[in-house]
């Protein structure tokens, strides 16, 4: 496929990011028995070293929960949390206002299996809306966790697909729980192996390369 | 750090390689799985940095391989940059960091092994080339930002949890 989408494909792919993650922020605001802004989402073709400037750059800490996607279409979907959304969200999960989020060494068990169950709910009704929309057979993994700088924990999601190409088209969300926006965000983020982008056009009848 | 605005601060991304004289510094952030190598000589006080990401430019699929992807591509593309800079083979030294596994207890995958494949390929090949490894900071779990100064040949490693070290 050519490097550049059209405007009907890139409408189309917004249109199942904000399927994905509409679904997925409710999931989360009735977990979490809060509100939960979702912007508009976006598509957009970078490269490895643009994709880290979307959370705040390469030595930004964030929270990275990723899962492999399996089935008719293949890739990575990421479940992103600034340090702030994570913290309150263990917080609110645990009935405990005295939990901080560090680095994933010091992490404590129980905090961990929280984040993951929650990535587990929030990314289980992004991929269900996803597939209920298009038809088709979607599953994901167990899900990863890692905190740590930006670069080193997006990238391995990424390795599979960094042998096929320097771009990626993400198809994403910013959410946020907090009242104050910070400057790192979240992010529900699809990032599809580019053998799977016809799949998923077909499955919603657009014939991409004609 | 203090620097005169004399002095630059080279930055090299993902996948991407550059070089650097002193007095000016360079550094790659984030190092996950990723190996930074650094390649240099202290008596002409010049180095090159990779920031690699997969062992082997044979895992490839695409039809024109990005050199500074690979490991074996970059260093090949370093030390041929170097001599062409009239730097002696046998003055090369080089320090190397990274290859962590960022998602630890869940090496299911072999690309969740991706960061101790990168490190034994970067070691071999450094070795094969006769290019000693004077120093390294490499596996763990922690994603790791390095700056190199061609002048002292230190490799100055930051961590979110340890700090900075000095290699």
């Amino acid at each position: 496929m050519s490097d550049d989408l059209s405007n009907l494909e890139n409408d189309i792919l917004r249109e199942i990011g904000n399927i994905g993650a509409g679904n997925a922020t409710t999931s989360m605001a009735s977990l979490m028995n809060k509100e939960i802004n979702m912007e508009v989402p976006y598509v957009h073709l970078l490269t490895i070293n643009e994709i880290m400037d979307i959370v705040g750059g390469p030595e930004e800490i964030i929270v990275t929960t990723f899962f492999k996607v399996e089935g008719d279409i293949t890739g990575t979907v990421y479940f992103l949390l600034s340090l702030e959304e994570a913290t309150s969200i263990v917080r609110e999960m645990l009935k405990d206002d005295t939990i901080e989020i560090n680095v994933l060494e010091e992490l404590d068990e129980m905090v961990m299996s929280v984040l993951k169950e929650v990535a587990n709910i929030v990314v289980g009704a992004y991929i269900s809306a996803l597939a209920d929309f298009t038809k088709i057979n979607i599953q994901t993994t167990v899900p990863f966790l890692s905190i740590d700088m930006a670069a080193a924990t997006l990238v391995t999601g990424l390795i599979e697909f960094s042998r096929e190409s320097d771009h990626a088209i993400l198809i994403g969300s910013e959410f946020s729980g907090q009242e104050v926006k910070k400057h790192a965000q979240s992010h529900f983020l699809l990032v599809p192996d580019f053998d799977s982008i016809p799949t998923l056009f077909r499955a919603l009848g657009v014939h991409a390369d004609e | 750090m203090q620097m005169s605005s004399r002095e630059k601060l080279v930055t090299v991304g993902i996948a991407d390689l550059k070089f650097v004289e002193s007095p000016h510094t360079i550094r790659t952030s984030g190092l996950g799985s990723c190996v930074g190598i650094v390649i240099y000589d202290l008596s002409k006080q010049i180095a090159g940095l990779a920031h690699i990401m997969l062992p082997d430019s044979s895992l490839s699929k695409q039809a024109n391989i990005n050199t500074y992807k690979y490991a074996d591509t970059a260093i090949a593309y370093l030390l041929r940059y170097l001599q062409a800079r009239g730097v002696s083979r046998f003055q090369l030294k080089a320090k190397i960091a990274g290859g962590a596994q960022m998602f630890p207890n869940q090496l299911t995958s072999e690309v969740m092994r991706i960061g101790p494949r990168n490190i034994e390929s970067v070691e071999a090949l450094l070795k094969k080339n006769n290019i000693p490894i004077v120093s390294s900071d490499v596996g763990g779990n922690s994603g790791r930002t390095i700056v190199f100064n061609p002048q002292t040949g230190a490799l100055t490693i930051r961590t979110v949890n340890k700090g900075e070290t000095v290699i």
